[in-house]
């Protein structure tokens, strides 16, 4: 080897150590600091892979699928934080999260903005998660517990471990929603190789995450869905509300697939869970 | 509606041809058995002693339609080859689970019979079984009514939406009842009635003291094996790579069956739904479901070791014919029932109970406010 390769390895080297610390220095300056910087987009993984299909040709989205990261505490980038039952300890501690909200901060409008301040500081009370009443949409979509897609060509159907949630997307027989519902009224449609699904008549009930962020009977979100790798879905959603919202915005997570050999939705049905929460006050003293 | 006037057309032939070839012709399943005719047999020597040790599991006896006779099978395949089941369906029905005593061992009503609308096998149907008898066979109450008061209307239910049948119950074979309980039922049957007695006088409570359908955890007809509820008897079913769906909208509860002969989940795992496991022999998706909870024992009385096995089956564009085997020690054999499904129209909407549970408000505020009442008048 003689001293000219040597050189030349040597900048190699070198070059790619400034490259990977460079990015390095990136990443961990934006994950803090970044208010107002880009948004938390997974990154498409390339190159993009032989996007697995059902037999009628589309992609195949069947399979048991779960949120990472606990957007479900609070959508927006937020740190560890202290939880609203001091004798559950660290049980109850607020994780922290990078957030799924595209430019990181909800816009809302100047009178919503105090409602959220007051559903935060009642939220043990007011979120519906808490007397175990369905999730709605997108929040179903990452809550902490699994989910499984049923893809068939008339119908996609989303069934949540929480509270039994089930969504129906109809992807031929499109329909206005009929009535509100807490789970709203799901029209799909293929976009290319992306599903993309409108969804309607929304409960104003329903909350996006722990932290009192909400949206009224206007609500109306057009969700993306793509297969992102043999195991993830990238997983888009945009947000309409003009009554609450100045504009509208968009998150984005990806979906994991629940690998586990034994993966299984199983029964979460916490209406009992609640009932001293939702009925202890109305108990006869001493109730047998 | 579309298909209903044909529906119920193709369900009598159907139904007719489930008769005619079933005391004849080998078994469409299972080929070398030969069905036994229906013997004349009085009611009570339909309901032998039983021995006290539940029988092995037997294989269902009911009949199918005989290749022969039966109309062109349903041959519509999914995308990825199964046979399509999809649709919504109605489980609504006008056959009784028992038959009514006086039909003794006939399984099937003659054509005259069905042509006059006359069922229960006698003008004074079901008056010889009390509803004492039903329930010490852990049972139902006294199962056909001959003059019904119900104007099926009221509930949103038109004829037309349930499958034809010229069964006499959807229990099959000549007993057509719910079998006698084991010495383990009976203990069974002992405790859960204690408990009740125990209840007396305190059913308001508290929330957990009213029934589970009125907590809105479950509708207690969901099973499996599903029944009609009454109103809203509605089912989907959705087929993907590798599971069959079967949603009920009353309470929005999907099963979700895999159907890669995984074991089931650890017995550790008791649900109010069990564990389903399915597969497909030939035409028909047959279901296992084993890890209940027993919470919301079927006929009010099966066990944590209930076995259901379901068997569903298109019969035609417009008929689902959903069979299920009971095994539990809480009775002396297995039993099998046969009841169709018609197609019917979708969407089911969202029945959210638990969310607009103001019932419960109400029968509790209520039950405090006579309380009071009477702790006033006392004073």
């Amino acid at each position: 080897m003689n001293r000219r390769t040597i050189v030349i390895i040597g900048a190699f080297f070198a070059i790619n150590l400034f490259l990977a610390s460079a990015s390095f220095a990136q990443q961990r300056g934006a994950a803090p600091a970044g208010r107002g910087a880009t948004t938390p987009t997974p990154t498409p993984a390339a190159p993009a892979p032989a996007t697995p299909r059902n037999a009628d040709g589309r992609p195949d989205l069947n399979g048991i699928w779960q949120a990472l990261d606990g957007p479900n505490w609070n959508i927006e980038p937020h740190a560890a934080d202290f939880g609203t039952v001091p004798q559950l300890g660290a049980i109850d501690a607020v994780p922290p999260g990078t957030g799924i909200v595209e430019n990181e901060t909800i816009p809302y409008k100047p009178e919503a903005l105090a409602k959220r301040a007051e559903n935060y500081k009642n939220r043990m009370s007011l979120d519906p998660e808490a007397k175990c009443y369905l999730p709605g949409v997108p929040r179903a979509m990452y809550m902490p517990q699994p989910f499984q897609i049923v893809q068939s060509t008339d119908f996609i159907m989303m069934a949540f471990q929480y509270a039994s949630a089930i969504r129906t997307v109809y992807m031929t027989d499109h329909k206005p929603s009929p009535a509100p519902s807490w789970m709203g009224w799901s029209n799909g449609h293929w976009e290319g190789d992306t599903l993309v699904i409108e969804t309607t008549g929304l409960d104003e009930r329903t909350w996006f995450d722990r932290a009192g962020n909400f949206h009224s009977d206007e609500l109306k979100v057009i969700e993306r869905i793509s297969v992102r790798s043999a195991d993830t879905l990238n997983y888009e959603a945009t947000i309409e509300d003009p009554k609450v919202f100045t504009h509208t915005w968009k998150i984005s997570l990806p979906l994991y697939r629940r690998v586990d050999k034994s993966a299984q939705v199983l029964e979460f049905k916490c209406m009992e869970f609640v009932e001293e929460l939702l009925y202890g006050h109305l108990r006869k003293q001493p109730a047998k | 509606m579309r298909n209903r006037v044909r529906a119920t057309s193709i369900s009598l032939v159907v139904t007719i041809g489930l008769w005619i070839p079933a005391s004849v012709l080998p078994q469409a399943r299972g080929g070398t058995q030969t069905r036994q005719a229906p013997r004349a047999q009085s009611p009570r020597s339909a309901q032998p002693v039983q021995p006290a040790q539940p029988a092995p599991p037997a294989p269902p006896q009911h009949t199918q339609p005989a290749p022969a006779k039966a109309p062109a099978g349903w041959t519509q395949k999914t995308p990825d080859g199964q046979p399509d089941i999809q649709g919504f369906w109605s489980t609504a029905t006008s056959v009784p689970l028992e038959r009514p005593t006086a039909c003794g061992s006939r399984e099937f009503y003659t054509e005259e019979e069905m042509k006059a609308g006359a069922r229960g096998c006698t003008s004074e149907a079901a008056t010889t079984d009390t509803a004492d008898n039903g329930a010490q066979r852990g049972g139902t109450k006294t199962p056909a009514d001959a003059t019904p008061h119900y104007d099926l209307a009221q509930f949103g239910l038109n004829i037309k939406t349930m499958a034809e049948s010229n069964r006499t119950s959807m229990i099959v074979g000549p007993e057509g009842r719910i079998p006698p309980l084991s010495p383990e039922g009976q203990e069974r049957q002992a405790e859960l009635a204690a408990k009740q007695a125990a209840m007396r006088g305190h059913e308001f409570d508290q929330a957990e003291n009213r029934s589970l359908t009125e907590r809105c955890i479950l509708w207690n007809s969901e099973g499996p094996p599903v029944l009609s509820p009454g109103y809203n008897s509605n089912v989907q079913i959705v087929q993907g790579q590798g599971y069959v769906m079967i949603l009920q909208e009353m309470m929005h509860d999907a099963r979700l069956i895999p159907l890669d002969n995984r074991p089931h989940v650890s017995s550790n795992v008791a649900q109010w739904f069990g564990d389903s496991r399915g597969h497909w022999e030939g035409d028909t998706l047959v279901v296992e479901t084993t890890n209940y909870n027993g919470r919301n024992p079927f006929q009010r009385i099966s066990s944590e070791s209930l076995k259901v096995t379901e068997r569903f089956k298109r019969i035609d564009e417009a008929t689902l014919q959903y069979e299920f085997t009971i095994e539990d020690p809480v009775w002396t054999k297995p039993w099998t029932a046969v009841v169709s499904w018609a197609k019917t129209d979708g969407p089911l909407f969202e029945y959210a109970c638990h969310e607009g549970n103001y019932g419960m408000v109400n029968i509790l505020l209520g039950a405090r406010a006579q309380e009071r009442e009477a702790a006033a008048k006392d004073r």
